[in-house]
């Protein structure tokens, strides 16, 4: 089960919506053991491909760093289909390396770019099983974890 | 020559949950022999067999000193005592 902030999940679907056609990619990181999706890092597709999501390397380094010197993990590793349901594809769960991730998928098909609902969905991808999970979003998360700032999206 | 190498979450199965190991070598390639030598089967996750011999795995990120060594020389890429290793695994899609 993923529990994700409204705001949080609405940046991802603007995320989405924006890049559409092309695929658009990033995580939100949160504390190390918390699975709480807190810190919002939208990512460069560097592939900038309407099939084709990655990070580039550089970035990736720096966003691990980041993550390293914050006590973060990638809690949500997003990215979008845009002419696809929101259903990992087979070269999605051949790559996925992020055994804790939720992995999660947004399609901004059939015209879901402009308006109307986004499917927002999430999976756990664990060698090469694709499991479903519910996904709860709440308007703040309980406030027993300080929550730490925000890049915006 | 002892050299600091940061495993990513994935590849902590063969390193009894250690977030960073120490190894040696005076280049890539002869870091990972020796990481394959400590860790057995770690080797495989890392390189392949290319068409010019073996190369990194396409959707593994091998740093050092915050370089990705596909820009520095790849498995040939040398290390000196001070080096930093950082694996990664690429985050990537379709």
């Amino acid at each position: 089960m993923l529990t994700i902030e409204r705001e949080i999940r609405d940046a991802i679907v603007a995320h989405a919506r924006r890049d559409h056609p092309d695929e658009a990619c990033g995580v939100v990181a949160g504390l190390e053991g918390s699975d709480r999706p807190t810190r919002l890092v939208p990512m460069l597709n560097a592939a900038m491909s309407p099939t084709f999501y990655e990070f580039d390397s550089g970035d990736l380094f720096r966003l691990y760093r980041d993550m390293d010197e914050r006590g973060e993990v990638p809690v949500v590793i997003y990215h979008s289909h845009t002419a696809t349901e929101a259903y990992p594809s087979r070269t999605d769960v051949s790559i996925a390396q992020e055994p804790f991730a939720h992995y999660v998928l947004v399609s901004t098909r059939d015209g879901a770019h402009e308006s109307g609902p986004v499917d927002f969905r999430s999976y756990r991808i664990v060698d090469g099983e694709v499991t479903e999970e519910e996904v709860i979003v709440v308007e703040r998360y309980a406030d027993d974890v300080p929550d730490p700032k925000r890049e915006s999206a | 020559m002892a050299i600091e190498v940061r495993i990513p979450t994935i590849l902590r199965t063969y390193t009894g949950g250690e977030r960073a190991v120490e190894s040696s070598g005076s280049s890539v390639a002869e870091l990972i022999d020796s990481l394959e030598s400590a860790h057995p089967g770690i080797k495989d996750r890392l390189v392949e067999d290319g068409a010019d011999g073996p190369a990194v795995r396409r959707f593994v990120n091998i740093y050092v000193d915050d370089e990705d060594i596909r820009f520095t020389g790849a498995l040939a890429t040398e290390l000196s005592e001070s080096s930093t290793v950082v694996i990664l695994p690429a985050v990537a899609g379709g």
